[in-house]
């Protein structure tokens, strides 16, 4: 009750800004920085390349989840959907490009909406919501793939798998998929109606109501693009891999909170940047790409170094805001 | 004031009744608002008024009756609803955002014609930065602009005035009249009665819930409304001043509470203050003129640059448990955010801070807690349905005693009073004003901070005035009136005394 009491004054608002939007980018900078020089291959362009296309599928996902979380909500079901669509885009794949592409989204989309509408309408809580949907869709997940047995392939020669593999100059598809959404969504957060009632939602959701924001709609919708994103990011990805592999995505939720939270959004909601986001993929991308690069480090420190690196934004974040 | 009013309703509301579990907070109620009016609503803490708003604007939808209503209507509710953590421009355009020719929200036109609004009500703080950063004052003005920038046909004002400083009241009030010269209806809710006789036309008395009253204000005598408010005789409330407070206090000579030279770049610089045992000091001032940063500088919960708090000559260090510990505690002006847990109940809410006194090994004493929360109920006429009601069901006023109870009731030493009668009705406001005067008698040492010259004239024994955050002078005996203070006050604030002749 006593932490309440002050308010941030104007310069100490300023720099909380700085340092939540800033914070990251310049941890980015620094560790790319450290890791060209200590790692030479690192700054090989094929390496960089690798590194932005595995970003680019979380990217997609933490777009999704970087909407959510500004209403004040959270997506746990995105991993369990992101296998879904994969799988659903494999076994879509023989009837086409269209149906691989459009089965995943409208499925996932589906689930997101449903997610949304329970959110919105009944007053659950989005956490608990979205679990049930991990379970669900991870089960569904199981019983069109026959327990997991059964993994669809992707013909070599189809015009999905140009999606994931296809390049140019060398960087993916994917990568540009992500960079236009980023944009995109940025746009959509920053300069539409519909994002500014993002904010005021996750911001002072009472106030939202008096003021006129459609607060329930604006749940329904982050949540739907959540999951629509989510399935796209599984087409992606099996695209890139030729094939629904059954076993992906798990936990992978987690890591999409963690880097929109790295980016500066509030996890309370009301504030957050999808560039921010895409500066945390970017971080958490490079940690691994790095340890990865030392070799002899267990692979299992990669989520080590990524929990670290979680808990000091989120406890810079509560300072900053004091 | 314009005299013809056309007879054509642009809100009719009939026999309307909203109960709340428990609570019946609407009973029948028939309300017309005409065409071009401004319309007083009025009643105690907890009449209905701010329900009646919201069945009005389709908030609450009512469990009986009809409403009819012809145009739009436009809202400012009784705290302030924007959203703090987003800009100041975009909450004062939100969902009426200016577009480029792509449909994207212009950002740069939306700064710049929110700079422009604004300065029309006496804001130029930085509109990209975000809400909260304002004073709440400066969030209410922030409220009114987008609420006129509606264009709405009618215009509801719960209780706008309650955190406004006397000038920002008069920019207010201009506001109001101007919106009444372009035929604009008002609801206006407010418990200063000042303001009421100076701009509406009819009014309309609430009381638990009932229509007790409605007609053209000028022709009832200020004393017959509050009758009607409080369901009182006449004669009962004759034997009551304006303010509820009494002759001045004998206080002791030496200060309990000394803090000199408090400075917090760039709010308060160099303020001293010090209040003896029994000794009510006023801080007086414009907004942002310090007298919030002060308290809270006192209490330790602003950072400071400089200066020193001492209790009985002892150094407080500078925390707020620390400063509690040593028994200072502080009612704080924006119970929104600052104070109030809307989900605990009413008993959970007045007990808080006195906890650690009432335990014993950490186990607290229900009984004790009970006896301490009713008699604040009593004392300060909380309406509740029982000490078990959550907070956030109370209406405004009510959560106001709440918050004083809570501050009450750990029996500080000195107690820091920000806007203590806020938004509180001019019954229980009397009973406010009375229960500080006999607990300075008691020996308490107030810092009391009011917007309400009245308040601050009979309340304190002594006025310090603050101006663009420090000390402009002190004043006392005879230089406490009215004339003295707003000269103290700001230099160009001269003509501010004629609205308050209307006693
Ligand atoms: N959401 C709610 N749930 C339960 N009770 C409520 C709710 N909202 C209002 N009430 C009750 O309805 C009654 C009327 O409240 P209302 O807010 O309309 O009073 P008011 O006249 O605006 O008072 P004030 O002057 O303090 O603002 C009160 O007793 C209040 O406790
Ligand atoms: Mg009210």
């Amino acid at each position: 009750m006593t932490a309440t009491l002050t308010k941030a004054t104007p310069t100490m608002a300023a720099r909380t800004k700085v340092l939540q939007r800033q914070g990251a980018a310049v941890a980015l900078v620094l560790m790319v920085a450290v890791s060209w020089l200590v790692f030479p291959r690192f700054g090989s362009l094929d390496n960089l390349r690798d590194l932005a296309l595995q970003g680019s599928f979380l990217a997609v996902i933490a777009i999704g989840m970087t909407f959510v979380i500004i209403t004040g909500g959270i997506d746990l079901s995105v991993g369990s959907v992101y296998a879904l669509g994969g799988v659903l885009a494999a076994w879509g794949s023989q009837y086409g490009f269209l149906v691989a592409l459009a089965l995943p989204l409208v499925v996932c989309g589906l689930i997101g909406l449903i997610n949304g509408l329970l959110i919105a309408r009944t007053n659950m809580a989005p956490f608990i919501v979205t679990l049930a949907s991990l379970l669900f869709a991870r089960g569904l997940l199981l019983v069109i793939t026959d327990e997991g047995a059964n993994t669809y392939q992707i013909p070599a020669d189809s015009a999905f798998v140009e999606l994931g593999r296809g390049t140019v100059f060398g960087f993916g598809y994917p990568i540009f998929v992500a960079a236009v959404l980023a944009v995109l969504g940025g746009m959509v957060l920053n300069r539409t109606n519909f994002g500014q009632n993002v904010f005021a939602t996750g911001g002072a959701e009472q106030s939202a109501v008096l003021l006129g924001v459609p607060v329930a709609k604006t749940k329904v919708l982050v949540y739907t693009m959540s999951g629509t994103l989510a399935g796209l990011a599984g087409a992606l990805t099996a695209a890139y891999l030729q094939s629904g592999v059954t076993v992906i995505g798990v936990g992978l939720e987690l890591d999409a909170i963690a880097v929109v939270v790295i980016g500066g959004t509030l996890l309370t909601g009301g504030m957050g940047t999808v560039l921010g986001t895409v500066i945390g993929v970017g971080l958490i991308k490079v940690i691994q790409n790095v340890i990865n690069q030392i070799g002899t480090l267990d692979s299992n420190y990669q989520s080590v170094v990524s929990g670290v690196f979680l808990l000091i934004v989120v406890v810079l974040q509560r300072i900053l805001r004091r | 004031m314009p005299t013809e009013i056309p007879s054509s309703p642009v809100i009719e509301v009939a026999g309307v009744t909203k109960t709340f579990a428990g609570v019946q907070a609407l009973r029948d109620v028939d309300f017309t608002l005409q065409r071009g009016e401004i319309h007083a609503l009025v009643g105690e803490n907890g009449a209905g008024k701010s329900t009646l708003i919201k069945v009005l604007t389709g908030i609450h939808t009512p469990d009986a009756g009809r409403i009819t209503r012809d145009g739009h209507i436009s809202t400012i509710y009784q705290e302030v609803n924007l959203v703090p953590l987003m800009s100041v421009s975009a909450n004062l355009f939100l969902g009426r955002e200016p577009r480029n020719r792509f449909g994207l929200i212009d950002r740069a036109r939306r700064d710049a014609d929110a700079a422009e609004l604004l300065r029309g009500y006496g804001i130029t703080a930085d509109v990209s930065s975000p809400l909260g950063t304002l004073a709440v004052g400066e969030q209410q003005m922030v409220a009114l602009a987008r609420a006129v920038a509606a264009e709405a046909d009618v215009v509801i004002m719960d209780e706008p005035t309650s955190s406004l400083e006397p000038r920002e009241v008069e920019t207010l009030l201009g506001v109001v009249q101007k919106l009444h010269e372009e035929g604009i209806a008002i609801i206006y809710v407010s418990h200063r009665m000042d303001e009421l006789y100076r701009i509406c036309d009819t009014v309309t008395v609430l009381r638990d819930g009932v229509n007790v009253h409605s007609g053209p204000l000028k022709e009832l005598p200020r004393i017959e409304l509050v009758s009607l408010m409080l369901g009182r005789s006449v004669k009962e409330i004759e034997n009551h001043g304006t303010t509820a407070f009494g002759e001045d206090h004998h206080a002791d000579a030496e200060p309990v509470l000394e803090a000199t030279g408090l400075t917090s770049k760039p709010r308060i610089n160099g303020v001293s203050v010090a209040i003896r045992p029994g000794e009510v000091v006023g801080l007086a001032g414009l907004l942002g003129s310090g007298r919030t940063e002060t308290a809270k500088a006192i209490i330790g919960a602003l950072p400071i640059d400089g200066g020193t708090v001492l209790v009985a000559g002892t150094p407080v260090p500078r925390t707020v448990k620390a400063a509690t510990r040593a028994g200072i505690s502080m009612l704080a002006e924006d119970r929104k955010t600052e104070g109030i847990i809307p989900n605990l109940s009413v008993r959970e809410n007045i007990v808080l801070a006195a906890l650690p006194r009432l335990s014993r090994f950490g186990v607290t004493s229900r009984s004790k807690q009970d006896r301490i929360v009713d008699t604040f109920i009593k004392r300060l006429r909380i309406k509740v349905s029982s000490p078990e009601q959550k907070v956030a069901e109370l209406s405004g006023g009510n959560q106001q005693k709440v918050l004083l109870a809570r501050w009450l009731c750990t029996e500080p030493r000195i107690l820091l009073l920000d806007e203590p009668t806020r938004g509180i009705d001019v019954g229980a406001k009397a009973e406010v004003q009375a229960l500080i005067d006999e607990l300075a008698r008691e020996g308490l040492a107030v810092l009391l901070i009011s917007s309400e010259l009245d308040e601050l004239l009979d309340g304190a024994d002594r006025l310090v005035v603050l101006r663009d955050g420090s000390v402009a002078g002190e004043l006392e005996g005879d230089q406490l009136t009215r004339e003295h203070v707003l000269k103290a006050i700001a230099a160009e604030v001269t003509d501010d005394s004629d609205h308050a002749s209307t006693h």
